[in-house]
């Protein structure tokens, strides 16, 4: 590991970010019209803020998902990833690398989000605001991690697409924004145990209804940074030097 | 310090159920020019991969500048550039080069240089995806040719180049190997095998031939190594 060369990693997709102001400004104001959208399906701030929580944890999740593992594996069928391969550069300088520059977009992403969500749109929330920035920034970085490790199992960019469904809408739907948790048979609460966005889901509404930090909540959160860390690892590992 | 840059022996590949490189011997003498020529599909490639070490294989070995192939020591001795050029499509020239450069951890005025030396100095400051095919491949080649490597493997450096350019290179490679650079260069084109000191001819995943041009036209008494070249096969498969 050299933060020289994770930074130069990081400064270099943000750079070809920048070439693609399409990209950008989708990534940045989906998940923001998205929720525009669902305040007036709801038509109602209450419902609205009952619903918000948790969808500005699944939006930045997805949308970072997506994008990471689609840009990974471009990364790893065109040549540059067996160029970079033969390089003095650590699997991890580049996946850090990865996790850094989309993790800013996702703090972008998430401020726009969240600030429209707490003026315009009417969420009302008890916690910090800091609180539930950090939630859904972690929650964001989380998605950049699994899109990393699951660009490893896709061999084209139409598989890596289908990974969306396949790994992160099991988790939207298990996470308690349809239904509480607890209210679900126990197979499935027990299954959505193993789902990290359930904990990001969890410390957001936490934050939302209540004021207080508490062991849940810390609890959670370093739930949802372990599992972000675990995946970026296991992306390190799926990563090869050599290839057949 | 041996002589030689590259040394292969008892070198084995498989793809799938399938070997592609047969008990392949080769030893490639330093700052000398070798071309390893052959049909596409002969496993020149996988060979190139071999010795930079991205390929997995099933038998025998590498050893590159002294070190077994593929090893971190080697990492900022090779320059190598992929037959299918790889440059990031949406940085411009000098921004992917500029990411490369700080990789290699290449002195600051590189990037300059590389770009001159491979002809793109009107092209610096556009966007990859944006050039022609000879430019692209040259964008790629420049990457190889960031700080200092003791060792240039090249796959296929000058397809789709203009007979100038493609002489331009040449010449730099010359110039290269003369201040002690070892290059392996591919090519499917008799023609630019000439120019190599020492010529590795393949086919069907075995090496051929391993002598310098000369040698080569004088052996199979042909006047060009397009003839010698079909001279070798034919004399293999009446073997066979």
């Amino acid at each position: 590991m050299n933060a020289t060369l994770t930074l130069a990693t990081a400064r270099r997709i943000l750079t070809q970010l920048r070439h693609d102001h399409r990209t950008v400004a989708l990534m940045i104001l989906v998940p923001s019209l998205l929720l525009v959208l669902l305040r007036y399906v709801f038509n109602s701030e209450q419902a609205f803020s009952a619903a918000a929580p948790a969808l500005l944890a699944v939006f930045p999740f997805a949308i970072m998902f997506i994008v990471t593992s689609i840009t990974t594996l471009r990364e790893r069928t065109t040549a540059t990833l067996e160029r970079l391969m033969t390089m003095p550069i650590a699997k991890l300088d580049l996946l850090f690398g990865y996790g850094i520059a989309f993790g800013l977009v996702a703090v972008l992403q998430v401020l726009v989000a969240a600030g429209i969500s707490l003026t315009w749109l009417g969420l009302d929330i008890d916690g910090s605001v800091g609180l539930l920035l950090l939630i859904a920034v972690l929650d964001a970085l989380l998605g950049t991690a699994l899109g990393l490790l699951a660009s490893a199992f896709a061999r084209t960019e139409f598989q890596a697409v289908q990974f969306m469904p396949a790994i992160v809408m099991p988790q939207v739907l298990l996470c308690g924004l349809f239904a509480p948790r607890e209210a679900m048979t126990p197979v499935l609460e027990w299954l959505s145990n193993f789902m990290p966005l359930s904990y990001a889901v969890d410390a957001l509404t936490q934050v939302t209804h209540s004021s207080d930090v508490d062991v849940t909540l810390v609890r959670n959160l370093l739930i949802v940074a372990g599992c972000g860390l675990l995946a970026l690892i296991l992306g390190a590992a799926t990563l090869r030097r050599r290839t057949p | 310090m041996t002589n030689y840059a590259v040394v292969a022996e008892g070198l084995r590949v498989r793809r799938g159920s399938r070997e592609v490189l047969h008990d392949i011997g080769f030893a490639v003498e330093r700052g000398s020019v070798t071309g390893l020529l052959g049909p596409s599909g002969c496993g020149k490639t996988t060979l190139m991969r071999a010795v930079v070490g991205v390929q997995i294989v099933a038998g025998g070995t590498v050893t590159v500048l002294g070190e077994p192939a593929g090893t971190a020591p080697l990492r900022n001795k090779i320059g190598y550039a992929t037959q299918n050029p790889s440059v990031y499509a949406d940085l411009t020239v000098s921004e992917s080069l500029r990411y490369f450069a700080a990789i290699l951890r290449a002195p600051a005025g590189d990037v300059q240089r590389v770009i001159d030396e491979v002809g793109l100095s009107s092209h610096a400051d556009q966007v990859i995806g944006d050039l022609s095919g000879g430019e692209l491949n040259r964008a790629s080649l420049a990457v190889a040719l960031l700080g200092t490597p003791e060792l240039l493997v090249l796959d296929e450096p000058t397809v789709g180049l203009d007979p100038l350019l493609r002489e331009e290179l040449w010449t730099l490679f010359r110039g290269l190997a003369d201040k002690g650079v070892t290059l392996l260069v591919s090519s499917h084109v008799m023609d630019e095998a000439a120019r190599c000191e020492r010529l590795l001819l393949m086919r069907d995943g075995y090496i051929l031939a391993d002598d310098t041009p000369d040698a080569l036209r004088r052996k199979t008494e042909t006047a060009d190594l397009e003839q010698a070249f079909l001279h070798l096969v034919r004399e293999q498969e009446a073997l066979a």
